[in-house]
């Protein structure tokens, strides 16, 4: 085997794949086109758009439900956000974008539910504050 | 070999059976061109800002219904302004995705001026939360004044500052472009702005949606 031979030889089994060029190595990032980003600003003027509306008129007369539909909306865009403009896939960097966005989805539910389920709970405890108890 | 970016040193052929472990074992030290995990290593900064935001969510949903007999969302949050705020962000998002086609394309002039279109929205911005602060401020909701407007201006004027960090990069690249032009490593730092700017219109989606319209449900 010459020199040359071996050479390509590593060359495609260091990169794991038949195109080293592949989106992700060396500082590639998956690009956008003008269908992406169009596609992506008018999903999210919509995504926008409805929230405002349904607080802004009370079209729905029940608040809980109002709430749980915006926080729905608000879920889609992140995921509309992630995919038009971050141009987010399983594929960029070899996965590892999309791992770490996972791992820190993860953190960031249990930190923030986890906060409010604690807290909740101790101001529940707290809460019978009657004049003769404070004494 | 035809591709100048790929250099492999290797003295030696290693027997078949090393070769046939490279597959999953990478044996050989091959060059990795300058700057090729700077997306990655980015993606991990963003990914620790996010929980950074989180935990001033956290605050924020633990601390948004303590008024201290002061007063609320329903007396503070002017939803007309926010839905301007939210469109200028919104706006600045498609203009950066502008320039980002604009630097594919390679064309210097164009990618400056998209970006300095992402600049003016991105400063309208600005200006409109520092409007609603001063107004707030003026109306003597300041951060002092309950747990709710502290955790409020902690969360929100987190993300100002990080929007206005975003110009001061943005403003630094148009002069980095226009000193050197499109170069790879401007190319890279672009691609890590676009990244940053997207991210900060991200965690707006929960400022508006949690902290503007749920308060007005409350």
């Amino acid at each position: 085997m010459s020199a040359k031979n071996y050479n390509d030889l590593a060359h495609t089994h260091a990169h794991g794949d038949a195109n080293p060029h592949a989106i992700g190595h060396h500082g590639e990032e998956a690009h956008g086109s003008m269908r992406d980003y169009v596609i992506g600003f008018v999903l999210s003027v919509v995504l926008t758009a409805i929230p405002f509306y349904l607080v802004m008129s009370g079209a729905i007369a029940d608040k809980t439900t109002t709430a749980l539909i915006i926080a729905g909306f608000a879920v889609v865009q992140i995921v509309v956000h992630m995919v038009y403009f971050l141009h987010m896939n399983g594929k960029a960097e070899g996965g590892w974008n999309m791992l770490a966005l996972i791992f820190t989805a993860v953190v960031v539910l249990i930190v923030i539910s986890g906060s409010m389920w604690v807290m909740y709970h101790m101001n529940h405890n707290m809460m019978p504050m009657h004049a003769e108890q404070m004494d | 070999m035809s591709d100048a970016t790929h250099h492999h040193d290797v003295s030696a052929p290693l027997p078949a059976s090393l070769t046939k472990l490279g597959k999953f074992w990478d044996l050989n030290e091959h060059d990795h061109p300058e700057g090729h995990s700077t997306m990655l290593g980015f993606w991990i900064y963003l990914m620790s800002d996010c929980l950074i935001f989180a935990m001033l969510f956290a605050a924020f949903g633990v601390l948004g219904g303590n008024y201290a007999a002061g007063p609320g969302p329903r007396e503070l949050f002017e939803l007309p302004l926010v839905a301007l705020n939210t469109s200028m962000l919104l706006f600045s998002s498609i203009t950066y995705g502008f320039a980002m086609l604009a630097m594919q394309r390679g064309s210097v002039g164009q990618t400056q001026l998209w970006l300095l279109v992402t600049a003016v929205f991105g400063a309208a911005f600005l200006s409109i939360e520092l409007y609603e602060f001063a107004n707030l401020i003026h109306e003597g909701a300041t951060p002092q004044r309950s747990a709710f407007l502290s955790a409020f201006f902690t969360l929100v004027g987190t993300h100002g500052l990080h929007v206005t960090f975003g110009l001061v990069w943005l403003f630094t690249l148009v002069v980095q472009v226009s000193k050197r032009g499109l170069i790879q490593a401007n190319k890279r730092r672009l691609m890590c702005l676009s990244l940053f700017w997207h991210f900060l219109d991200v965690v707006w989606i929960g400022v508006f949606t949690f902290v503007y319209l749920m308060g007005m449900l409350r």
